[in-house]
């Protein structure tokens, strides 16, 4: 599948330098590819731009087949191209599958089984069953005397014959890579680095993970899981990386390529293994980075993203057009990775969700998911449940002409017999009002859990914007929106491939946190700006040593603070490193307050944790130029594909389906319509109006609520 | 069976979900602007709606405690009732009652309910309650665990309903008793804020839901929905042989008598109902291991939860399970018996015996024992270094049964937790301790075809100063219950190590104020949870591969599993193991 916009494809830039720069996201099913070609040679002053999309199957055995696939769709020579950002699920995969290296593990003598015993949880609160399996397993976790006290003072000196027969039996045991993990290494790391240069004596190989190196605080059981899954799938990534860069060698490019993180940050291929947890969720982080680059274009910066797909759906903030960073994300049940991540929260529904009537002949909507395989009843691989996308294609607002990946095409009349016999007739519904149904209860559900995220965020939906994208986030985005009091939704140019197009206007990122954990009363305000300093300096040095420079250095400082006596923290944006403890106190109340409308003037304030961003921010690119302008056409009559029916609340409407691509750029639409494009489509609904900004975004802007 | 015609099966599903929003949302509004770690860390509360009429359980917060599943619902009839006879003060718009008695519908006096009237046209629509479990509520010893205390009083202050915020504005009289009355108390005002915050963040949802839906609708839905509950509930009971299902479990002791108390369970199928009936069951006790009726009632739910997890919490799920009273036992205790341990303990011996008498009607959905115990210890002294008194608390886990499908979960969360327990880390930081081990118990999970999970073995020093051990935790004499053939998990141990002497508690997992000075050590291993199905029948790769992970020793492999492995333990001797299995 290959969609050419561009023109005058493989002209060599002006002066010889390679412009062209590609985004590349693999996807579980799709490889999504975007290229983009400037004349301006040092690629600073976006000009007019060429662009270039590709969409090919993701190969799961080495994704770096489907990667040069995708290269190879767009015909631009390698050679032309400047610069490859890429974004990777091997990492993901690997921990989600556990196909990971084999690891071995040395810990504080009494604590091998930290990783393994948790924090006594289950997996759901209800229920008493579950398994959890380790990621390192407990035959190859030894143990040295050795210990430190949470100062960090000597109390067991590091035994260091003991380790090194650790590390020889390791081997024999055919670990490939090695985790070493004692108790309070973040207040003391001498005995760890120690440990760490013994080992480097006799490993053969880099795969070397300290349990301070990547995250500095107290936890031994997220400090232990981090630095374990880092260690178990370091060589994972860097054999991908190596067979990728054969395989772009091969095609004509060698220059270094970059490789996204899961802060929405990227870092060169050559250095990514070292850290390479980070890599493991940057899948959805990527998505972010593009909607806060399309938002802050559009002059949209406060945006709800939400990226709805096959199987589940992934919902993050944008504020102030930066995405929220969290480092306390679990991967999965009991699977905790710390190291500052875009805080994307994945919700278990998707177009594959199963509907149902349960027990009390009440209507649900998942958890259940057909997945990718079987699928819905409409892709015609063998899926026989009603989910969402089935009800989506029977109520007019998918086109059964133009399903993705269809095998077998199933007829609309089987589709809506299936509804009626399974969810309508019990009911008293026809199939196509309980097609109706599912989507109502759908989006009642996501709406709940994309409200928890807001929420519990403190932040009021109203002050945003609906991003979607994904297959399917623009198909219910406008029924979502209004279900949440949310006045506009943002559908950008190209929502397949918004993964991809993050990856080429990522920044270059580096994250920092420091525990002070004081009181503000007693802190020293000296220590707190060389501690910023400090932070900005090692970030500023980081960026500079990259392959890519960026057009300018943003630096944000935040402290995480809570009330003495609290456990939750809240973050609390600094308007700088030079602040005084009477703006800090009120800085703290009045996020608190925004919060949880709630004063405590009788207690006083702890500043936890100092944070420091430091983003290089690389030069933009222009969006109108995703959808090319050629193809536009003058009226919105001129764009009218069809009209055809369309369900909205209980009944059918005539409804026009437009080609997004040859909309015009300054047009004004009334709902109800459609807009299909390539591997997405956007329903408005009747009521909204929707037009298009300068960068060929459509905004929604949606009626009140019923 | 009223049926609502005016009522689609949609807006019910609709109505539905707004409502569990409504709870969710004060879950989180609870917990995250709490002060105290039990709340704010460990999730130790709940919300839900409950009925004007009667206080029966509208909706209940997802991630709350699961031991304050239906609980509210006593506490509010009992408060609508008080207010109806006049025993306490009628509501005005803005008031929040507090409450914490635990013979009006309670737990322990610890978990603290606030309640507060949703006021619609001048009239109460329904009402919004949480509990939250306070770090002390005053009594013998701090955090309000009392091993030995016979009677209430000794286990802190009671307080019957009392207004304590009026209209709106926090009562400071009242606010002064409590004060006065429990330690700590500079920090409780922000846990009060986050308790009253969170019901008023429900309020002002729930109002957002019946502007949109109408009173009307919404109230009709709330009494169709009870009822297919109840249906929902039903149908999962009726494919369920008819009979009698039996299960006993047995709390260590009282406390101060030393000796083993019995829940005696029958619970009889007889078409879609389930008959709950503890005759048989020990008399109420002298120490704090009683139960009242409210808590009793609320481990059946919670254990059915456990057991049908798909039903949403609401009264009408309660409907099918009926409980005969069991007045005499120490299940129904009335004033002045203690009952500090009836939340932590005695409510997961009572899910116990469900899961043991109802594993013989569901075999293929329930599971043998788990741990079932909170596995509270707790050490307050003075720390020289710092100059200042503390108390920690160490709660930790054990293993789960072995079910029809897999091996018990080790180191799982208590029946009727969700909360997680702290890092050895944070514990030496704020601690004058430094934990020896913190391991995985080998061979404590129960040999099965399924075996239990692992429990929990750790051992920790004093390093400064004196201070004084208490343990309020059970399966001290009898393993959780292995099931269909399977094998018991590990018993509790405790053993404190004062002066290198070994000092077991006589009660073995219970025991107050056992004096420690530096240097004096710790150490506990926690239960693992019951086997499921004959050991002799577990695939000899498994038992192979527990050895290899140190799980099991040869020795267990060949007398627990029948299996017999080559001397070097990397192989399993196939002649030997089935020789062996036939023997």
């Amino acid at each position: 599948m290959d969609e050419k916009n561009g023109i005058n494809s493989g002209v060599a830039a002006p002066n010889g330098v390679p412009s062209a720069v590609v985004g590349i996201d693999v996807g579980g099913t799709f490889t999504d590819l975007i290229l983009i070609e400037t004349d301006a040679a040092d690629g600073a002053q976006a000009g007019p731009a060429r662009v270039k999309i590709a969409k090919t199957p993701t190969t799961l055995e080495n994704q770096a087949y489907g990667v040069v696939n995708a290269i190879r769709a767009t015909g631009v020579p390698a050679a032309n191209i400047g610069l490859i950002v890429h974004g990777t699920t091997t990492t993901t995969n690997a921990v989600l599958e556990r196909q990971l290296a084999t690891t071995g593990m040395i810990t504080t003598a009494g604590f091998r089984d930290v990783i393994e015993l948790g924090r006594r949880t289950r997996p759901n609160a209800y229920g008493m069953t579950g398994t959890f399996s380790p990621v390192i397993p407990r035959n190859l976790r030894l143990e040295v005397p050795e210990r430190m006290d949470a100062a960090g003072n000597v109390l067991i000196p590091l035994d260091e014959d003991a380790l090194r027969r650790a590390i020889g039996t390791l081997r024999e045991a055919g670990c490939v890579s090695l985790v070493i993990h004692f108790l309070h290494s973040y207040a003391n790391p001498a005995h760890e680095r120690r440990a760490a240069e013994i080992a480097a004596e006799l490993w053969p190989n880099s795969y070397i993970t300290t349990g301070h190196a990547l995250l500095s605080e107290a936890r031994e059981f997220e400090r232990g899981v981090t630095a374990a899954v880092n260690a178990s799938v370091q060589p994972i990534l860097e054999r991908y990386v190596a067979r990728l860069a054969a395989e772009l060698k091969d095609l004509g490019y060698s220059r270094d390529f970059l490789v996204m993180n899961g802060n929405g940050g990227m870092i060169s291929a050559a250095h990514v293994a070292r850290e390479a947890a980070k890599t493991v969720m940057s899948g959805p982080a990527s998505g972010v980075m593009a909607a806060a680059f399309t938002g802050r274009s559009a002059g949209i910066e406060n945006l709800i993203t939400y990226d709805m797909g096959g199987t589940s759906t992934d919902v993050a903030l944008v504020r102030g057009a930066r995405p929220a960073v969290s480092n306390e994300i679990e991967v999965e049940y009991a699977m905790p990775i710390h190291v500052p991540m875009v805080d994307v929260h994945t919700v278990g529904a998707g177009g594959g969700s199963i509907a149902r009537l349960n027990d009390a002949g009440l209507l649900e909507v998942g958890p259940q998911s057909a997945g990718a395989k079987p699928g819905p009843i409409c892709y015609g691989r063998g899926g026989t449940e009603p989910t969402i996308s089935d009800a989506n294609l029977l109520l007019g607002r998918l086109n059964p002409g133009k399903l993705l990946s269809v095998e077998s095409p199933v007829s609309v009349a089987d589709v809506e017999a299936i509804f009626a016999e399974r969810l309508g007739a019990p009911i008293g519904l026809s199939g196509i009002e309980a097609a109706g149904a599912v989507l109502r209860l759908a989006n009642i559900r996501m709406a709940g859990a994309i409200r928890m995220v807001s929420l519990g965020k403190g932040h009021d939906p109203r002050d945003f914007a609906l991003f979607a994208f994904g297959g399917a986030g623009p198909l219910h985005a406008a029924a979502l929106a209004r279900e949440l009091g949310i006045p506009r939704v943002m559908v950008p140019a190209r929502p397949g491939i918004t993964n991809a197009l993050g990856c080429v206007v990522a920044d270059l990122r580096h994250d920092f946190v420091r525990t002070l954990n004081r009181p503000v009363a007693s802190l020293d305000l000296d220590l707190l700006r060389a501690v910023l300093a400090e932070q900005r300096a090692e970030g500023e040095a980081l960026i500079a040593k990259e392959v890519v420079q960026p057009e300018r250095i943003e630096c944000i400082h935040t402290a995480d603070m809570q009330f003495v006596g609290q456990t939750h923290l809240l973050n609390v944006p600094l308007p700088g490193p030079d602040v005084n403890r009477e703006t800090l106190q009120q800085l703290f109340e009045e996020a608190y307050f925004a919060r949880f409308k709630v004063r405590l003037p009788e207690i006083r304030a702890n500043l936890v944790n100092l944070n420091t961003s430091v983003i290089g921010v690389r030069a933009g690119i222009d969006l109108a130029s995703l959808i090319d302008p050629a193809g536009r056409k003058a009226t919105l009559g001129e764009a009218l594909s069809e009209t055809r029916r369309v369900w909205f609340s209980g009944e059918w409407h005539d409804t026009p389906v437009y080609v997004r691509e040859k909309l015009p750029l300054d047009v004004v639409i009334e709902g109800p319509a459609i807009l299909e494009q390539l591997d997405t489509t956007t329903v408005i609904e009747p009521g909204d109006r929707a037009v298009s900004d300068r960068d060929g975004n459509i905004i929604i802007t949606v009626e009140a609520g019923q | 069976m009223t049926t609502h015609p005016s009522l689609d099966a949609i807006t019910l599903s609709v109505i539905q979900a707004s409502l569990q929003q409504v709870c969710d949302e004060m879950d989180l509004t609870f917990s995250r602007a709490a002060f105290s770690p039990v709340i704010a860390e460990a999730n130790d509360r709940s919300d839900g709606i409950y009925s004007a009429e009667d206080g029966a359980l509208i909706a209940q917060g997802s991630g709350g405690l699961p031991v304050f599943v239906g609980v509210m619902q006593y506490s509010t009839r009992t408060l609508i009732e008080r207010i109806a006879e006049g025993l306490t003060a009628a509501p005005e718009p803005g008031d929040i009652y507090i409450v914490n008695d635990p013979y009006l519908g309670g737990t322990h006096l610890m978990d603290v309910r606030f309640a507060m009237p949703v006021w619609r046209d001048g009239k109460i629509f329904c009402w919004l309650s949480n509990t939250g479990h306070w770090p002390d509520i005053g009594g013998a010893v701090p955090g309000g665990f009392s091993a030995s205390a016979t009677a209430v009083e000794q286990e802190g202050l009671r307080l019957p309903p009392v207004k304590l915020f009026k209209k709106g504005v926090l009562d400071p009289e009242i606010y002064a008793i409590i004060c006065s009355n429990i330690r700590v108390a500079d920090q409780r005002i922000g846990d009060i804020r986050a308790q009253g915050a969170a019901l008023e963040v429900g309020a002002e949802r729930l109002a957002q839901v019946l502007d949109r839906y109408g009173d009307d609708t919404v109230r009709s839905a709330i009494d169709e929905l009870r009822e297919r509950a109840s249906t929902q509930m039903r149908t999962l009971i009726a494919p369920i042989p008819d009979g009698t299902y039996r299960g006993n479990a047995y709390v260590d002791s009282d406390g101060v008598v030393d000796a083993p108390l019995t829940i005696a369970l029958a619970v009889e199928k007889k078409g879609n109902t389930l008959t709950f009936d503890f005759e048989g069951s020990s008399p109420p006790c002298a120490g704090p291991m009683n139960s009242v009726l409210a808590t009793t009632l609320s481990s059946i739910y919670l254990a059915m939860r456990h057991i049908f997890p798909e039903v949403p919490l609401s009264a009408g799920a309660f409907e099918p399970l009926i409980v005969k009273r069991p007045e005499g036992t120490f299940l129904d205790a009335r004033y002045p018996r203690p009952v500090s341990g009836c939340a932590a303990e005695v409510s997961q011996r009572i899910a116990e015996a469900v899961f043991a008498a109802m594993v013989n009607a569901l075999p293929e959905k329930v599971t043998a024992a788990p741990a079932g115990s909170s596995g509270n210890f707790a050490l307050g002294g003075h720390d020289p270094a710092r100059g200042r008194d503390f108390v920690m608390y160490q709660i930790s886990g054990g293993g789960y049964g072995g079910n029809a499908d897999h091996d018990g979960l080790t180191n799982g969360c208590s029946t009727i937790g969700i909360s997680k327990s702290p890092p050895v880390e944070v514990m030496e930081q704020a601690f004058p301790v430094l934990y020896r081990r913190y391991a995985l118990r080998e061979g404590s999970g129960g040999a099965g075809r399924h075996r239990g999970g692992f429990g929990l073995s750790y051992e920790v020093e004093l390093l400064r100063g004196e201070a004084r051990a208490s343990f309020v935790m059970d399966h001290g004499r009898t393993g959780p219950q292995g099931v269909l053939g399977g094998g018991d998990g590990g018993v509790n141990e405790v053993t404190v190590w004062r002066d290198g002497s070994a000092h077991v508690p006589p009660h073995l997992s219970k025991e107050q104020d056992i004096p420690l000075k530096a240097g004096d050590r710790v150490c506990v291993g926690t239960p693992g949870g019951g086997g499921y199905g004959d050991p002799l029948e577990r695939l000899a790769g498994d038992v192979l591969r527990d050895v290899a992970l140190g799980y099991y020793t040869p020795d267990e492999a060949r007398l627990l599993f029948g299996v017999v492995l080559s001397a070097d333990s990397s192989a399993v001797d196939e002649a030997a193991t089935r020789a062996a299995r036939r023997g």
